[in-house]
Formats: C-alpha cells, sequence, structure tokens
C-alpha cells in the first residue's frame, strides 16, 4: 500500500463519478448506497494499511512523486503524496470520521429523490477526494488543488438544496469569502518559488530551518500568506462570516464539512508550515491573536443564539480560534490535536443535532424542543458526552488538548516568548473565559433541547422518535471517541513520566529543529518549556476544571429546573443592547454589506452600465461600425461613373508608382 | 547628318502629336496622326529598324488608322467638344499627372550616359525580316502564337459587339 | 557607313514627350476616337522607348539578341494595338447607338 498512496483518494475520486453518472441514470438508491459509501469504506480501509505499513518501517517521511505536473523554466512542481506524522494524522481521522458521516447520511437523505441522493453523494465523495488530496500533497501547489477542490465541494453541498435562494446564497458567500483567503495562499505559493525555488514540502522547510537568518523575511511573508488563506478556510476573523450562513446545507455536510475536516485545513496548514512561524516571531502573533479574538468573539455570539446549528457553528469557529492559538504559542502538536479531538466532538454534536431536527420534522429552533432526553436516549447520551468533552471535563476528549493549549499559551506568557508576554498572557486570559462561555452555551443547548417539557407543536412530540441505526450507530462510535480519544496525547509530564504523550511523541519529527540566528536567537526561547514548574501546571489544570465546571453551573441555573429561561429573560431585558448586538452577530454581515458588497455591487453596475455599454459598445463597437458606414457614404463619390475619371486615377497611379520607384 | 534627320523626325512627331490632341475635328486628329506615325517610321529606320519601320506603316497607318477612319465616317462623328472641357479638376489633375510622367521619364533620361558612337554592322544586320523573322520564329515562338490567338480573340469579339440587334 | 550619331537618351527623351501629350489627350478630351487616337500616342511612345534601349544594346559587340527581342517586342505591341483597336472601336458603334453619342461623360450609368 505504501507505494501506491494515490489509491486512497482515487477510490473517492471513483466514487464520485460513478455517482455522478448514476444521479443521471436515476439508479435507486440502494445502489447508491453501495458506491457512495463503500468507496469511503474502501478508502479507509486502504488509508489505515498504509498507515500501518507507516508505522513499521524506520523512514519518518515518505515521498511518492508520480509525475511531473508543471514544469515551466525554473519551477518544476511534481504532482506527489508525502506520508509522514503530520498528513497520518490528518488522514486517519479524516477518513475515519468521514465514513461514519457517510453512514449517517444514509439515514438521513433517506427522504430525498433518487437523483438527490446521488448528487449528494457524488459531492461527498469528491470531496473526501479533494481533502485526501490536500493532506497527502507533499507540496504546496497539490495541497492547493485539495484547497481549492474542498471549497468547492463546499460550495455545492451548502447549496444541496438550491431551489431555496437563500440556501444558494449561503453556497455562494462561502466560495466567495473563502476565495478571498485563497488568494493569500496563491500568493504564498509564489512567494515560496521565488524565494525557495521549489515548493516541496521536504525541501523548503529544511532549508529554512537551516538558514534561518537568509529566510527570516521569507518565513514572515510566506507565513502570512498562509495564515491569510487559513482564515478564510478556518473561518477566522475577518472572514469567518460564512459559516454560520453555511448550516443552509445539510446537517451531515455541516459535520463532516464545517467542524471535522475542511475548515481544519487552515490549521493543517499552519502546522505543517511550523518552521516559519517559530522562525518569525511576527507571524506567530498575528497567529496568536487572530486565533484567541476569534476565539472569543464568537463564543459571545453563541451564547444568546436560538438555532441549534447556529451555535454549533458559533463554537466551531470558536474552537478553530483554539487552535490557531495553540499554534500562535508554539503549541503546534496541540493544536493538531484538538484538530483531532474536536472531530470527534463537534460531528457528534453536529449529527446530534442532526437527529434532533430530523424528530422535531426539520425545526432547528430551540425555543421549540425540550424534553427530549425521554424520546432520543441514544441520541442524548452521546450528545451529552460530546458536550462534556468540548466543555473541558476531565478525562473526555477535549480537556486534554484544550487543556494543553491554555497551558502552553499561559507559558508562553510567562516565559516571554519572543518579547510578546504581556500579549501571550492576555490570549491565556481570552482563552480561559472562552472555555468558560463555551461550557455555558454548549449546556445550554442540551438543557434547552433534552431538559424540561417539550415547548414545540402537539403534532411534532407525537412524532418524535429515535433516529434509525443507520444514525445513531455513528453517534455512538463519535461519543465513544469523544470520551476516549483524549488518551492519545495525555500529559505523561504532568506525572512526571515521559513517553505517554502518544501524539507528542509520533508528531515529534515535524517540529523541525531550527538552528541558531546571527541575533543569537536560538530556539531556546522559543520553547518556554520549562518557565512553568510542575506545580504552577497543576494550577493551571484546577483553574480550567473550575472555569468549565462554573460554566455547567451557571447553564444550570439559567436554563434548568422550575425557573428555567425566567433569570436570562431578566437579563436580556436588562442589558437590551448587548442581547440585541449579540444576537445580531455584532451585525458584521451588515457592515460588510454597506462596506463591502454594496460599492463592489455599485462598481459592477457601473462597470456595466458605464464602461461597457456606453464606453465600449456605443464608442468602440458602434462607432467602428459608424464609422465604416460614413467612409462609405463619402467614398462612393469617387464612384462617379466617369469613365475619365477613372482613367486619371489609373494615371495618379502610375505617377505615384514612377515617382516612389525613382 | 543623320542627327538633324532626327531632330526634323522628331520634331514632327511633336508637332502632330499635339495636332492629334488638340483640335476638335477628329478628321484632322486622324490625319494628323497617320503624320505622326510616319515620322515614327522614320526615326525607326533611323534606328537601323528597316522590318520595324515597314511594319510601323502598313499596319499602324495602313490599317489601324483606316480602320478609325471607317468608323468616323460611318458614325458621322462630328467635332464633339472642345479641348479640356469637362470638369476642371480633371483637367487640372490630368495636365499635371500628364506632365508628371513626362517629367519623371525625361529626368531618367537625362541621367542615363549615352552610348557613345553609333552604329555598328551588327545593328545593320539585325534590324531587316531575316533575323526577326527567325527570332519570332524561335525563341518567341510562343508568344507569336499567343498574339495570333489574340487577334483571332480580337476579332471574334469586335464582331460580336458590333452585330446589330435584332428588333 | 557613318555612325549614327543620336544617342538613344534623346530617343528616350522623345518618347517621353510623345506620352505626356498622349496622356493629356487620353485624360482630357471627351470625343471617344480622340481618346482612342492619344492612346495610339502612347503605345507609340512605349515603342519608341523599346526601341531606344534595343539601338543601345545593340550597339555593344555581342548583343546583337538584346536589339532582336527589343524590336519582337515592338512588334507584338503593335500587334496587341490592332487587336485593342478593332474591339474597342466596336464597343465605341455599340455606345454610339445606345448612347446617341460617344461624348464618354454620358456613359456614366455606373454613377453612385
Amino acid at each position: 500500500m505504501l507505494g501506491s498512496l494515490w489509491l486512497i483518494p482515487i477510490i473517492c475520486l471513483a466514487g464520485a463519478v460513478f455517482n455522478l453518472a448514476l444521479g443521471v441514470l436515476r439508479t435507486p438508491k440502494s445502489v447508491v448506497t453501495l458506491v457512495g459509501v463503500g468507496s469511503v469504506g474502501a478508502a479507509t480501509i486502504a488509508a489505515y494499511a498504509a498507515l500501518w505499513e507507516f508505522l513499521h518501517q524506520p523512514v519518518e517521511v515518505i515521498v511518492e512523486p508520480y509525475f511531473t505536473w508543471i514544469s515551466a523554466g525554473a519551477v518544476n512542481v511534481n504532482a506527489s503524496f508525502q506520508l509522514d506524522p503530520l498528513s497520518a494524522v490528518m488522514v486517519a481521522f479524516v477518513t475515519v470520521v468521514g465514513f461514519l458521516i457517510h453512514v449517517y447520511s444514509i439515514g438521513y437523505m433517506h427522504s430525498e429523490t433518487d437523483a438527490g441522493y446521488a448528487r449528494y453523494f457524488a459531492y461527498l465523495n469528491l470531496f473526501m477526494f479533494s481533502m485526501l488530496l490536500l493532506v497527502l500533497g507533499s507540496n504546496l501547489p497539490v495541497t492547493f488543488i485539495g484547497w481549492e477542490g474542498v471549497g468547492l465541494c463546499s460550495y455545492l453541498l451548502i447549496g444541496y438544496y438550491y431551489d431555496k435562494k437563500w440556501c444558494a446564497a449561503a453556497g455562494k458567500k462561502a466560495f466567495i469569502v473563502n476565495r478571498i483567503g485563497d488568494l493569500g495562499f496563491l500568493l504564498a505559493i509564489f512567494a515560496t518559488i521565488a524565494w525557495f525555488g521549489s515548493t516541496e514540502f521536504t525541501e523548503i522547510f529544511p532549508a529554512a530551518a537551516l538558514h534561518p537568518d537568509h529566510f527570516a523575511t521569507a518565513a514572515t511573508v510566506i507565513g502570512l500568506l498562509l495564515f491569510v488563506g487559513a482564515i478564510g478556510k478556518s473561518a477566522q476573523i475577518p472572514l469567518y462570516v460564512w459559516l454560520p450562513d453555511a448550516m443552509a446545507g445539510p446537517t451531515p455536510v455541516s459535520a463532516l464539512i464545517h467542524a471535522a475536516t475542511m475548515v481544519t485545513a487552515g490549521v493543517y496548514m499552519v502546522v505543517r508550515a511550523n518552521v516559519f512561524y517559530r522562525m518569525s516571531p511576527t507571524a506567530m502573533l498575528v497567529v496568536a491573536i487572530v486565533g484567541g479574538i476569534t476565539a472569543i468573539f464568537a463564543a459571545t455570539i453563541g451564547l444568546v443564539q436560538n438555532d441549534i446549528k447556529k451555535v454549533l457553528a458559533y463554537s466551531t469557529v470558536s474552537q478553530l480560534g483554539y487552535m490557531f492559538l495553540g499554534a500562535g504559542v508554539g503549541a503546534f502538536v496541540a493544536a493538531i490535536f484538538h484538530v483531532v479531538t474536536h472531530a470527534f466532538f463537534k460531528a457528534c454534536l453536529f449529527l446530534g443535532s442532526g437527529s434532533v431536527i430530523h424528530a422535531c420534522g426539520g425545526d432547528q429552533d430551540m425555543r421549540t424542543m425540550g424534553g427530549l432526553r425521554k424520546h432520543m436516549p441514544t441520541t442524548y447520551w452521546t450528545f451529552l458526552a460530546a458536550t462534556l468533552a468540548i466543555s473541558g471535563i476531565p478525562i473526555f476528549a477535549g480537556f486534554f488538548s484544550k487543556d494543553e493549549i491554555l497551558a502552553k499559551a499561559y507559558e508562553a506568557g510567562a516565559g516571554n516568548l519572543n518579547g510578546f508576554g504581556a500579549t501571550y498572557h492576555l490570549l491565556w486570559f481570552l482563552g480561559l473565559a472562552g472555555a468558560l462561555l463555551t461550557a455555558f452555551y454548549m449546556f445550554r443547548v442540551v438543557y434547552m433541547t433534552f431538559h424540561g417539557e417539550f415547548r414545540g407543536a402537539e403534532e411534532t412530540e407525537h412524532h418524535l422518535h429515535e433516529s434509525p441505526p443507520s444514525m445513531t450507530g455513528p453517534l455512538v462510535i463519535l461519543g465513544v471517541l469523544s470520551i476516549i480519544g483524549g488518551f492519545l496525547g495525555f500529559p505523561g509530564q504532568l506525572f512526571g513520566k515521559s513517553g505517554l504523550n502518544l501524539i507528542e511523541d509520533f508528531m515529534h519529527p515535524v517540529i523541525l529543529p531550527i538552528a541558531a540566528t546571527a541575533h543569537g536567537v536560538a530556539e531556546g526561547s522559543a520553547h518556554a518549556e520549562h518557565a512553568v514548574g510542575l506545580g504552577t501546571e497543576w494550577v493551571l489544570v484546577a483553574v480550567s476544571v473550575a472555569v468549565a465546571v462554573l460554566g455547567i453551573m451557571i447553564a444550570r441555573r439559567f436554563y434548568l429546573g422550575p425557573q428555567a429561561f425566567a433569570l436570562p429573560r431578566r437579563l436580556a431585558d436588562r442589558f437590551g443592547f448587548a442581547y440585541k448586538l449579540l444576537l445580531n452577530k455584532y451585525w458584521v454581515d451588515e457592515i460588510y454589506d454597506v462596506l463591502i458588497v454594496m460599492p463592489m455591487y455599485r462598481f459592477a453596475i457601473f462597470c456595466w452600465k458605464v464602461v461597457d455599454e456606453l464606453i465600449i459598445d456605443t464608442i468602440f463597437v458602434n462607432g467602428a461600425a459608424f464609422t465604416v458606414e460614413l467612409t462609405g457614404d463619402l467614398m462612393r463619390f469617387t464612384t462617379t461613373g466617369n469613365v475619365r475619371n477613372y482613367a486619371l486615377a489609373v494615371a495618379l497611379a502610375v505617377f505615384a508608382l514612377a515617382a516612389f520607384m525613382w | 547628318m543623320i542627327s538633324i534627320v532626327f531632330l526634323v523626325a522628331a520634331a514632327i512627331a511633336v508637332i502632330f502629336a499635339v495636332l492629334t490632341v488638340v483640335p476638335r475635328n477628329p478628321t484632322t486628329n486622324l490625319l494628323s496622326l497617320v503624320v505622326m506615325f510616319f515620322a515614327m517610321a522614320a526615326i525607326f529606320a533611323i534606328l537601323g529598324m528597316d522590318f520595324l519601320a515597314a511594319i510601323q506603316i502598313i499596319v499602324y497607318s495602313g490599317a489601324i488608322l483606316v480602320l478609325f477612319l471607317f468608323v468616323i465616317m460611318l458614325l458621322n462623328i462630328r467635332r464633339v467638344e472642345a479641348f479640356g472641357s469637362g470638369r476642371a479638376i480633371q483637367a487640372l489633375l490630368g495636365t499635371l499627372v500628364a506632365a508628371g510622367i513626362g517629367g519623371i521619364v525625361l529626368v531618367i533620361a537625362g541621367l542615363l550616359r549615352p552610348v557613345a558612337g553609333g552604329v555598328l554592322p551588327g545593328v545593320v544586320n539585325t534590324g531587316t525580316a531575316i533575323p526577326i523573322g527567325r527570332a519570332l520564329l524561335s525563341s518567341h515562338l510562343f508568344a507569336f502564337e499567343f498574339i495570333t490567338l489574340l487577334l483571332v480573340a480580337a476579332i471574334v469579339g469586335a464582331f460580336y459587339l458590333g452585330k446589330r440587334e435584332e428588333e | 557607313m557613318d555612325a549614327v550619331a543620336v544617342p538613344y537618351t534623346w530617343v528616350l527623351a522623345l518618347s517621353a514627350v510623345l506620352f505626356a501629350i498622349g496622356t493629356m489627350g487620353v485624360l482630357l478630351r471627351r470625343n471617344g476616337i480622340a481618346i482612342f487616337l492619344s492612346l495610339e500616342i502612347m503605345l507609340n511612345s512605349a515603342n519608341l522607348a523599346f526601341a531606344a534601349f534595343a539601338f543601345r544594346f545593340a550597339s555593344g559587340h555581342a548583343t546583337a539578341a538584346a536589339a532582336l527581342d527589343g524590336q519582337v517586342f515592338i512588334f507584338f505591341v503593335i500587334a496587341v494595338a490592332a487587336a485593342e483597336a478593332a474591339v474597342g472601336l466596336a464597343l465605341f458603334i455599340l455606345l454610339q447607338r445606345r448612347k446617341g453619342s460617344i461624348d464618354v461623360d454620358r456613359a456614366n450609368i455606373l454613377r453612385w
């Protein structure tokens, strides 16, 4: 398997092509299911076979070049894949989570038409293909192909219900906002070619690590440009606006693309380029600041949303902010760890919400839900497990990853990483506050949806039922993963034992050592590992847990029991403006509309009416025709019909020729 | 000696050329042209091209211009209009262009270096019928036959064009 | 046999003058016959130019062939002029029949 890594994405692509054909032929759903889910299943098996082989051989990085893709002068880009610890981790969870969501979709999309069903699975398979391309690519251009591909599939799937105008618009918004980030990625590719003459990961990162002085500016520039791409793809401020709107797509799509996989591509890129960020304090600080601010910003919006999927969407934005915060404080492995755990529990949460929506007949407003745990126990328990994970309660998956990020943030502050100690302290505090808010709003969802009494219509209440096994199966698996997944990165150092943090050790080769620079800024000061003692670390752990528990308790007070909703309502009335501000997501979409969208729209109209119609059409096109007509009208006076005039013309020509030749 | 003959022939040619062009009476024009052709024949002879001089008189004056005369008489053509009438621009430009072309050639002629000397035995020998006949029927055979074809075509064409229409 | 004291350039100059006269006749007269006669003058002047050059090359040593070529060409020009005169006059007859006059200015149906 190791010699043919290309099989893994290609199986998914084949599935996509097949399903597109089958959709045209209107084949029954069973065939489509077999192809669609089967292809991803086969890809998962193939991927794990490759990973098994990879683990049992000594080489740390395997590159498989397939063919020369671009050969233009000094630029040579191969179509090639790379398997190293980072891409291995990504492939491992992308395939599994993808497969589980495909299985879930069988039940969820059951009521669609045959053609629509096939279309759905075709796009979903295409997405898996692109995502695998992205994480397996061994150079920037191949990764970019996958990057663009996932963006495309995101558009296709968000706009799955394309006959509804707002769904189509949401798809467009996602694609266009993504595109802005993609410009950054493209510029990064060009900059890499300019500075390094190559785009292969195995060439540029070691080159930069060996000559940090020479490539200092390169690191900053490329790091920042790649991060611009990440901002778009991973929905950070200011390009996060597409993610909440993307909830217009089917819920499994939200789970797969906008929680577990596509949005984590940005984090993947940042971690892949960790050498650049470690060489450039500026870039790393930017990443941390953007991540940290996004984390708390999105969390505040999620506090008051009433649509269950919107809460989860803002939660995703917030958690992505945490991942970037991790990267920005030098905890790259922790960031990836959080990616993995987040994939588990966020997918579980989304799929659970899908189950709820399915039961409530398509309703997504939590105000008309309640007491669902009686009717849907499996959904409830898995949802609860995932919520405990995201809130950072010990043992559950999210605890280990989020805690590590916060610990590293504190360390960065204490150790005065790159001289920005104060900022990093502040970011740690924001992260902590965000954790509080996260626990609160997630349990708000749990209490509003599953506890209390049902607040919806009579009719809906009669139809409340648990979802079919094809849907609850994946929920259970993801729920279990949310519980035990954290042990991948068990912080053994807290107990004085090394070697327990599996993921940290596994991914160690990805963090290349950087040579000392002329300014003496050696790796030492970038790794503020030992700036914080063991005792302080335990205190940090206790603080994070306490904060999470506090959030849960506040949520309990607000939304559970006979007093439910009374206190929140009073607060909302009291702080009316703040409530409206948060409910309307700080009016960011409206601000963008006024500042950016309308001017562009008017500019487009200007280009149309003035430039195109007036200038080009009237002056140049019609004008050219008019000039020709005019010339013709004037020239006709030379056809006098008088032979002597013609003879004169000939004579003139002869004279001119004679004069010219002489 | 022969220079003077040449000059006289040239003068006659020029004068009668002008008389061909300027007067309004078509018959005057035609007969002046006949005289001009004679002057041309004289010049050909001076240059040693005897055969051509004969041809010039026989064909040009004797056939072509007679044809013209017949047509003039057939169509009963009188004087039509004055020289240079019609649109002024035509006249002006026409004069200028004609003078221009003539001028250019004159200038070229002036620039060419006259070959000193004159007639050699070769000239005398090549101007008669035998050498020309030989050349026509050997090296210029194709053109000769083609001229035949041309003349036939001209006859047929003239015939057809001149046919009286059936009323 | 005396040397012929006719510089060929004089013959050329004469040809130029005759050509100019002929051109003026063609361009400035309205009578069809007169135009044709002027045309004949032009053709003759061309013949004269050929003759001048034939004469010039004949004055060389072994260039008798050049002289021959020139004269042959004049021969052909005369033949072509004859053919052209025949057809042209036929056309004039047609013109007279259609328009009632051979004033070429009257034959202007192709006017815009």
